[in-house]
């Protein structure tokens, strides 16, 4: 008992490494198992071939069968591992099959034809990347369209977003006018309507604007989020007012002010709250489900959730897109860890 | 931007400059009354109009039908006793899955957060590890286990090879719960881990030299000094997991659509289905459910309010900013 | 350059009034210093006349012209603030450009005003760090070019050396002085420091709540501080204040009675004008430099101390000492001294250095002849 209260109150473990060691370590490694198993075995999964994905029980590796080119014949040819009558093995190419026969060549002398039922003969593999499941999905199914439409989206609101609520922010924290306090109170109360309690009437601001299957639909009702105004004020309130005087004595406008001395000086917050839209618009989902209803408008988000309805006897196509949809979010998380989760830390946002 | 400057010098001279201001908060202003106050307005004339139309002139003033309609039951324990059944049904699984997922989430938040805050080899990877889900999309989250939990999905293919048959983990309503409530704790723990780590190492590192010196045992270290000072961010935790629980949609739509049956369907995506998926459009009906939702999430937030009110400056909230 | 003047003038914060209807006129060329404690309103006013707060009452006119309306970017003035307020993502050279360029200045003319204010004031070699990789005298040095460069009629400062430490400070302090004189543009200072207002002013604003107590040239307030508090904020160690009543006053001058003298023995008149009632309870003013230990040539009051404490410091000594009743006497002695606490000394008060005051901090001092 007291060992494992230690382990849960310890800031810093000293001494021997005992059985908490233990436990914190096992815990941990569940973890990794966990969280980042099912990733790495759809990114894995994703460059197998189609017929791979069918294999039961899978194989972890992304194999295919090994093909040779052999003279007289315009493709390659499978490589087969035969078992001949005589009770010797051999690699073998395939040139067709009929039936339970097949018709093999040696790929050195391809003369000798060898005729052997398929039973005595199982594929020779080797570690193959079916890059072409990336390939494919951008002609057949207009994927660039999808990440077209969602890289705009994303851009956009982003930037929008950053110029709205810095602007917001600006006034909130630097400005002393009639109203402050009940516009800052309105802004932050919006925090507690959460969109999914507004859907049917926002659908009909939104299809009354004429946005309805219009990336504008997605991005203007999400450009002036509470969190991103809350987050920069905080961070202008730190901005020391002597600064803004003196830009005033210099002759500067409220705008030039704004624009020359305090958006370069929020930097560090208008970073994480870059970070943070671009997460939220890359993966949101039910807004944009609601207002984009025509195929060349959906998004990647959309296009994922509208193919694995149809595309379920084509996983290799769904799960090349899957990757693809999950790559930015994982380089930002990657490159700007520390920025995510000290910003959410300090925030208490997501 | 420097092109702006002049127009905005102009505009300065007429206002002057507090009254400037206005022109700063304006377009952020403008948004959120187009596209958050004006709906709240608009949802209860929705709520109490009836018909099929989205033009607000054109649906007929019904009154408290559609709230009556939605709690038309013969006993509202029975959801199958009630005119809407799927309504009470998604209650009732969204009460479940919320009081379920979030007990789950926040004991494993806590144990993550602990065996974090330990002096362990690689502490930020580890971080990560734990919260590089929450960054992934609903969707992204609900693919990636659709494929581990497919019939010839790699569990099934583990089970197989210790000599078990295949179970069909999406298609049996039990497994299709237990995976969806699974499946939000992996995405969202992270976040909540974090909070708590942050809460832990926010406790001064010479209370428990204090307490040591004192010759506290490790247990009542635990219960006295660092279990009641987490307890202001325990809290927040629960309450900010409960709000997002019961507006749980995205992950369990892409999951299992809400089946099988309606064993997974819950109440956002009752909202979605009646008002804009099924091929007759029940505005009101769907607008009348929001107002239930909403009810309960203003509960939850003034819980929340009544707990953090010390310190409002920190604006825990909603998912999507 | 350009003169300022002041009409009754007033500051006020919803009901509270921080500044209260204050006359003041500042000559062309003419360096003036805002001295008072903390809350006086020195800033304040200061800040009006930036026209960075609005005026509540009275007018502000800069040669002539009434500025109340004027906003701070037009009145043509620059100001150098307390914590230089240099744009820190900005290098030396634009945060010295960046006010011309927000007039619309051609480039050509940014730049030759940037290096002429460069060169003057040593910058030529920082012009492309930024400030943090700045030390404090550098920075005050770009703060005050930022303001140089834009060739303002009047030059503002708010406590602009409080962020330095004591070598620097004396450093800056005759910098600044060399600079006034070499621009002979008008310049307001604004400081707590009074070391700080009598060696750079031509004249100097007493300010406390709000009021101007006096203005005057240093010595003007050294020799004939009008009231008690200017007396005791001029000076280090403070003026020292000794309970007394007026005994008689005629042609001689004014005769007083202090608490803690000897009763009985005679002292000599006072050469202060006293059209006082006899009995008035007063307060006699005698700064610390001009006490005398032991006999004096001239006619002084005599009193005797016993010394508490005794501070070296070389070139001087201070002796702090307790006198009848209660009373405390600092003693400024030139050289060394070889007292040691406890002791009792006989001290002389020259007549001619005494100053007499109501007891009231702010009624007007007795006139000295």
């Amino acid at each position: 008992m007291a060992s494992l209260a230690g382990m849960l109150t310890a800031r810093r473990g000293r001494g021997a490494f005992d059985w908490t060691d233990w436990f914190s370590y096992g815990y941990l490694a569940l973890g990794l198992l966990l969280m980042f198993g099912p990733v790495v075995w759809l990114v894995l999964s994703s460059f197998k071939s189609a017929a791979a994905l069918n294999e039961f029980p899978p194989q972890l590796l992304p194999y295919g069968q090994k093909t040779v080119v052999v003279t007289g014949h315009e493709i390659p040819l499978p490589l087969y591992r035969v078992t001949l009558p005589d009770g010797t093995t051999r690699e073998l190419a395939e040139v067709r099959r009929i039936g339970i026969q097949a018709t093999l060549v040696d790929p050195k002398a391809p003369e000798q034809e060898y005729k052997v039922n398929i039973r005595d003969r199982k594929p020779v593999r080797e570690f193959q990347l079916a890059l072409n499941n990336y390939i494919e999905i951008f002609g057949k199914f207009s994927f660039g369209t999808f990440l077209w439409n969602s890289v705009f989206i994303t851009v956009v609101a982003t930037l929008i977003t950053l110029l709205f609520n810095a602007m917001a922010a600006f006034a909130l924290s630097k400005y002393r006018f009639g109203g402050r306090n009940a516009v800052f109170l309105l802004i932050i109360s919006t925090l507690m309507i959460p969109p999914t309690i507004i859907l049917v009437p926002n659908f009909l601001v939104v299809s009354e604007l004429g946005l309805l299957n219009s990336l504008w639909g997605v991005i203007w009702p999400a450009v002036a989020t509470p969190t991103g105004v809350f987050l920069l004020r905080q961070y202008m309130l730190t901005i020391p007012d002597e600064l803004i005087e003196a830009a005033r004595m210099d002759n500067a406008s409220e705008w030039r002010i704004f624009w020359r001395i305090i958006l370069p000086l929020s930097a560090p917050a208008l970073a994480v709250l870059a970070i943070f839209s671009v997460m939220w618009r890359w993966n949101d989902f039910l807004w944009p489900l609601i207002v984009l209803s025509r195929t060349e408008k959906f998004t990647l988000q959309l296009a994922l959730n509208a193919f694995q309805g149809e595309l379920t006897t084509q996983w290799h196509y769904l799960l090349a897109m899957t990757v693809i949809t999950l790559l930015p979010v994982t380089l930002v998380f990657a490159f700007l860890q520390r920025h995510i989760t000290t910003g959410i830390a300090a925030a208490g946002v997501k | 931007m420097n092109a702006l400057d002049p127009p905005m010098r102009a505009l300065q001279r007429v206002l002057g400059v507090p009254r400037i201001a206005w022109m700063f908060v304006g377009p952020n202003l403008a948004i959120l009354g187009l596209f958050t106050f004006l709906p709240i307005v608009i949802n209860f004339y929705f709520a109490f109009t009836g018909g099929v139309q989205l033009y607000p002139s054109e649906r007929p003033f019904t009154g408290t039908e559609n709230l009556s309609t939605l709690f038309d039951c013969g006993s509202y324990l029975d959801p199958a006793t009630c005119r809407k059944d799927l309504f009470w049904r998604s209650i009732y699984n969204t009460g479940e899955f919320a009081l379920l997922q979030v007990a789950l989430m926040v004991a494993l938040a806590l144990v993550t957060a602990l065996v974090l805050n330990r002096k362990i080899l690689g502490r930020g990877f580890f971080r990560g590890v734990f919260f590089y889900p929450v960054l992934l999309s609903p969707v992204v989250v609900a693919l990636i286990w659709k494929w581990v939990l497919q019939r010839e999905g790699v569990l099934n293919a583990v089970l197989a090879s210790a000599g078990s048959s295949p179970v069909g983990w999406l298609s049996d309503a039990n497994w299709a719960f237990f995976w969806c409530v699974f499946v939000s704790i992996w995405a969202h723990m992270g976040f909540y881990t974090l909070i708590l780590l942050a809460g832990l190492q926010a406790i001064p590192a010479d209370l428990y030299e204090a307490a040591e010196m004192d010759g506290t045992s490790p247990w009542r270290r635990f219960s006295r000094i660092t279990l009641p000072l987490l307890m202001p961010n325990l809290i927040v935790v629960l309450v900010l997991g409960l709000i997002r629980a019961v507006q749980i949609f995205d992950e369990v739509f892409v999951l299992t659509g809400g089946g099988p049956g309606s064993a997974t369907t819950f109440i956002v995506q009752f909202i979605y289905q009646t008002g804009f998926a099924e091929s007759i459009h029940q505005y009101g009906l769907a607008a009348a459910a929001s107002l239930v939702l909403a009810l309960s999430l203003l509960v939850l937030t003034l819980v929340q309010l009544r707990i953090t009110r010390k310190n409002l400056d920190s604006p825990a909230g909603r998912g999507d900013g | 350059m350009a003169s300022l003047q002041l009409h009754r003038v007033v500051k006020r914060y919803g009901t509270t009034a921080v500044v209260h209807g204050i006359d003041l006129e500042v000559k062309d060329g003419e360096f003036v210093v805002f001295v008072g404690p903390s809350g006086c309103g020195k800033s304040t006013l200061l800040r009006m006349i930036a026209g960075l707060e609005s005026v509540t009452e009275g007018d502000l006119l800069i040669d002539g012209t009434r500025v109340n309306d004027v906003s701070a970017a037009q009145r043509g003035l620059a100001m150098v603030f307390q914590s230089y307020a240099l744009y820190p993502h900005m290098t030396v050279y634009q945060n010295l450009a960046f006010g011309l360029e927000n007039l619309g200045a051609p480039r050509a003319e940014v730049d030759a005003k940037v290096k002429a204010a460069a060169k003057l004031l040593k910058l030529e070699a920082l012009l492309e760090r930024r400030p943090t990789q700045l030390s404090g005298g550098q920075r005050q040095r770009v703060a005050i070019g930022r303001a140089i460069v834009r060739d303002p009629t009047i030059f503002l400062f708010d406590e602009p050396l409080s962020n330095l430490d004591a070598e620097l400070r004396v450093q800056m302090r005759a910098e600044i002085t060399a600079l006034h004189k070499r621009l002979g543009t008008t310049m307001i200072y604004v400081t707590h420091d009074q070391v700080e207002a009598m060696t750079m002013a031509h004249r100097i604003a007493v300010l406390r709540s709000g009021n101007v107590e006096q203005f005057g040239t240093p010595l003007e307030l050294y020799n004939r501080p009008v009231n008690r508090f200017v007396a005791g904020f001029i000076g280090s160690p403070q003026m020292n204040f000794l309970n007394a009543r007026i005994v008689g006053a005629s042609d001689a001058g004014l005769r007083v009675l202090l608490d803690a003298a000897p009763t009985g023995e005679s002292q000599p008149p006072l050469p202060i004008d006293g059209s006082a009632k006899t009995q008035q309870r007063v307060m006699l003013g005698i700064r610390p430099e001009h006490v005398a230990i032991g006999p004096t040539s001239g006619p002084a009051l005599a009193l005797t101390a016993t010394i508490e404490r005794v501070e070296q410091l070389g070139a001087a000594s201070f002796l702090y000492c307790a006198l009848g009743g209660g009373e405390r006497l600092t003693v400024h002695a030139p050289g060394q001294v070889a007292f040691e606490s406890g002791t009792q000394i006989k001290v002389s008060l020259p007549v001619a250095e005494t100053h007499v005051f109501d007891t009231d901090e702010s009624e007007n001092a007795f006139r000295r002849r």
